[in-house]
């Protein structure tokens, strides 16, 4: 089963996620098909660790394309469990499919009541399209 | 109170063709079409076609006018044959540098030579301000700044040529390296140069600013074939810091002199004055002013404009003035300040890439160079 844009949550700054419900207290989350065209020519991404705690709102990684650097701030609050290490390699899977092969991290949520603070998939598209 | 962008005759088609715009030196330029890499590629391998109409174009007319630019350039002018091109700098008295230019000696079909000056269009202004009163002092220079009147077109890579056949006079395709002639295009007048700011043979036309569409659309078309793309901002830079050339605001400022940039080539001391010698004199012989070089950076990520370089106690010693991945050789690149006891091609550096140290080899410039 693959992922959609519509299952998606997602902040402001193009980043998304996304709860199985057979886990429901781990979100895995990525960056939009928006952001990847966007910011075009992708060479670099640095991960977080696992084990590392992350918040809501604040920078967890960053992703360099050829002209410019680009801080990525998590969705949602809690302790990386997984990340998506063979990525880094083949950063083109993100214009691919950047809502399956292009996930970044697994996130072990301490608050999944943050999700509902985040944008759907028809609020956000509004605020794409309207750039 | 609203400020609004200028600009370029070419810009409703930048527009139609989904370009991403951006200001640039007042200028609502085009970034990119289908993607930097994209169109650097396009411009090593066949031929990119640039709207470079926001570089500011300066007249100067009268038998006067080459001791005038004399007297302004650090590069000799008096010498200056029809139909030759000069890069050049112009300095102010502390041996600064306000402004890297191009000055091409042409003959106007009314047999009558004048000068073109073409200065950065971040630079624009102040340069204008800057020639008021030397202007004053040589009432018989007729001058105009033509930038708005005119639009410019690069044409830059190994198709650059062929590409042209079919839309200049055979005359204008032979010219040398760093000759320039007044031509036609289509029975309109057009002043072609063998020059550019990429690495790679090409031309540099300009053209009147209502002939510019024709002119850029033959352009686009005559390169269909050959896998020509129209190139934006974003990959002339990526192009010039692989060609190891200055970018004004970044290797070039009013705190930088043309030796420690590495462009003493561009200053004849010798039986001249002009603004700003004395000072450059002195600079020559200064060993101890820091060197413009060349880093090849490990790993994938950038080092970016302010990065501080640092040697193995960790002292700070320069900065990055240009950076970004470079396409052709497929790693970072960048260009620094050192100083000079450390500016030795071969000689390792550390870079602090926003908290992480990541280690450089400085490198002889420039980092491309064409077949």
């Amino acid at each position: 089963m693959s992922i959609t844009p519509e299952q998606l949550r997602y902040c402001d700054s193009h980043e998304w996620a996304y709860v199985d419900a057979s886990v429901p207290d781990v979100a895995i989350v990525g960056i939009s098909a928006f952001a990847v065209e966007e910011l075009t020519d992708l060479v670099f991404m640095a991960l977080p660790k696992i084990g590392q705690n992350v918040s809501a709102g604040s920078e967890f990684g960053e992703v360099e394309s050829v002209k410019a650097v680009s801080p990525m701030y998590s969705p949602v609050s809690g302790t990386v469990t997984e990340i998506h290490s063979a990525l880094v390699d083949k950063l083109e899977s993100l214009s691919v499919d950047p809502y399956n092969e292009g996930w970044i991290m697994k996130v072990k949520m301490s608050d999944p009541s943050e999700l509902e603070k985040l944008l759907d998939w028809n609020a956000y598209k509004k605020q794409c399209e309207n750039r | 109170m609203s400020f609004s962008l200028a600009k370029t005759p070419l810009h409703a088609w930048h527009r139609d063709r989904g370009a991403r715009m951006a200001d640039f030196a007042n200028y609502e330029m085009p970034i990119q079409y289908a993607g930097i890499v994209s169109e650097h590629v396009a411009t090593r391998t066949a031929a990119g076609v640039f709207d470079i109409s926001h570089m500011g174009r300066l007249r100067f007319d009268g038998p006067r006018a080459d001791q005038l630019l004399d007297h302004l350039l650090t590069r000799r002018v008096l010498d200056m044959q029809t139909g030759q091109v000069r890069y050049s700098l112009i300095c102010n008295e502390e041996g600064g540098i306000l402004d890297d230019v191009l000055v091409s000696c042409l003959e106007s079909p009314s047999g009558k030579n004048y000068f073109l000056l073409v200065v950065n269009a971040s630079n624009r202004a102040k340069i204008l301000h800057w020639l008021q009163p030397h202007l004053a002092d040589f009432p018989d220079v007729e001058f105009h700044d033509v930038t708005d009147s005119t639009a410019m077109i690069a044409v830059q890579g190994p198709k650059a040529i062929e590409l042209c056949k079919p839309l200049l006079p055979a005359s204008a395709l032979t010219l040398g390296y760093y000759r320039a002639k007044v031509t036609e295009q289509m029975n309109k007048p057009c002043v072609v140069s063998r020059t550019g700011y990429t690495g790679e043979d090409g031309l540099e036309l300009i053209v009147k600013a209502e002939d510019a569409l024709r002119v850029w659309e033959n352009i686009i078309l005559a390169g269909r074939d050959l896998g020509v793309q129209p190139v934006g901002l974003g990959a002339r830079d990526t192009l010039r810091l692989e060609a190891g050339m200055p970018l004004y605001g970044h290797e070039l400022d009013e705190t930088i002199d043309p030796y420690s940039a590495g462009l003493g080539f561009a200053c004849n001391l010798k039986d001249r004055l002009f603004v700003g010698r004395e000072a450059l004199e002195a600079k020559a012989k200064d060993t101890s002013l820091p060197k413009r070089v060349g880093l090849v950076v490990d790993g994938r990520r950038a080092a970016r404009q302010g990065s501080n370089v640092i040697d193995s106690d960790a002292r700070v010693i320069g900065q990055v003035t240009s950076g970004s991945f470079s396409p052709t050789l497929d790693q970072p690149i960048a260009m620094a300040y050192l100083d000079p006891t450390i500016a030795i091609v071969g000689n390792t550096v550390d870079i602090d890439i926003r908290g992480t140290q990541v280690s450089a080899t400085i490198v002889s410039l420039p980092f491309y160079k064409k077949a």
